[in-house]
């Protein structure tokens, strides 16, 4: 087991495997954004500089809405980016980087990149999953993103080719994995429903914003919550 | 706000939580009802989401064929179908019914 490098091969496939699977969607979100009106320079600075796929979808989504949704826009990418930041303090012990590199960590912070590292036993493994991930990730995401940018201007108007049904699907299959716990799900259920039957009464982009409140409230009450199991950020 | 704005402020405050992170003691974050929000507040946005993008337009309800097209993207997302294509078919479906059955 030591002297074998058969372990870290494996996790070298896992990563780039992961990369490419999460890197195809990039295809979508590229072709989402272009549709909602963003040009491929504001389209790629999201994938380059905030690399975060719910944040994303989510700033492109309310954006959309219009100059009048873009602070709400801004809200929602960033309270979205919220568990990044959790999962920055899970890796902070198992990574300890200093400098620049923690800074270059930080930007591949992501759901992917924590998952491959927190499925490995060994540090050393923890680490290289962390990084190899993060790399796949962010290489193929981008290269993907820009693709996927070229189409979705190509295409003419978005509701022909079914882009906003696409684009609320992107969300489906963003918060299904989420849905595990019957709290999780119960919020999931709320919030459709509410962000739905307010949209009538309040700006672009505030209907997302006041459905997170449901969070907060079953969140600090805990009601719902299934017998004891810890949930995680 | 002009959208470059936007998108440079935002793409900043996403990265500030993973910076955040990286810096904060960890004791700070451990209390179980943070956590617990965090992760909540995940599922409650895509949710919304959810519900702007596939029943409203122009802020208001307006059920048309991407009702039909969720629900295929629903069973083939709990079909373990790759995201990608349950996101083509979802489109392909409210594209045909556009198309060809006379839907909004």
């Amino acid at each position: 087991m030591a002297n074998s490098d058969a372990p870290a091969k494996g996790l070298l496939a896992t990563s780039i495997g992961v990369g490419l699977a999460t890197g195809f969607y990039g295809i979508s979100f590229g072709a989402l954004s272009s549709a909602a009106g963003l040009d491929l320079w504001q389209t790629m600075v999201l994938s380059l500089a905030m690399f975060s796929g719910g944040s994303q979808f989510a700033f492109v989504a309310v954006a959309a809405g219009g100059s009048g949704a873009v602070a709400a826009a801004i809200t929602s990418a960033w309270l979205l980016g919220i568990r990044n930041g959790f999962y920055a303090v899970r890796l902070a012990p198992v990574l300890k980087l200093v400098g620049l590199k923690r800074w270059i960590g930080a930007m591949v912070t992501i759901d992917e990149s924590l998952a491959v590292a927190i499925a490995q036993e060994k540090t050393a493994d923890q680490r290289r999953g962390f990084w190899w991930t993060g790399a796949a990730v962010y290489l193929f995401w981008n290269s993907a993103t820009f693709l996927g940018a070229l189409i979705g201007d190509a295409v003419g108007k978005p509701e022909n080719w079914g882009l906003d049904a696409a684009a609320a699907a992107a969300f489906v299959g963003l918060v299904w994995p989420r849905l595990k716990e019957r709290q999780a799900l119960i919020v999931a259920i709320a919030a459709v429903i509410v962000a739905t039957a307010v949209s009538p009464f309040v700006p672009a982009g505030i209907p997302v914003l006041i459905a997170g409140s449901v969070a907060l409230i079953v969140g600090f009450t805990n009601w719902f919550a299934s017998s004891s199991r810890e949930v995680q950020a | 706000m002009s959208l470059w704005a936007g998108v440079i402020i935002a793409s900043v405050l996403v990265f500030s939580w993973k910076i955040f992170g990286a810096y904060v003691p960890q004791r700070w974050l451990e209390h179980p009802s943070i956590a617990r929000v965090a992760s909540l507040l995940t599922v409650a946005l895509l949710a919304g989401l959810i519900g702007i993008q596939g029943f409203t337009n122009g802020g208001q309800i307006h059920p048309d064929a991407r009702i039909p097209a969720l629900l295929v993207a629903g069973v083939l997302t709990w079909r373990k179908v790759p995201f990608i294509i349950m996101v083509a078919a979802a489109a392909a479906v409210a594209a045909v019914l556009r198309a060809f059955a006379g839907w909004a």
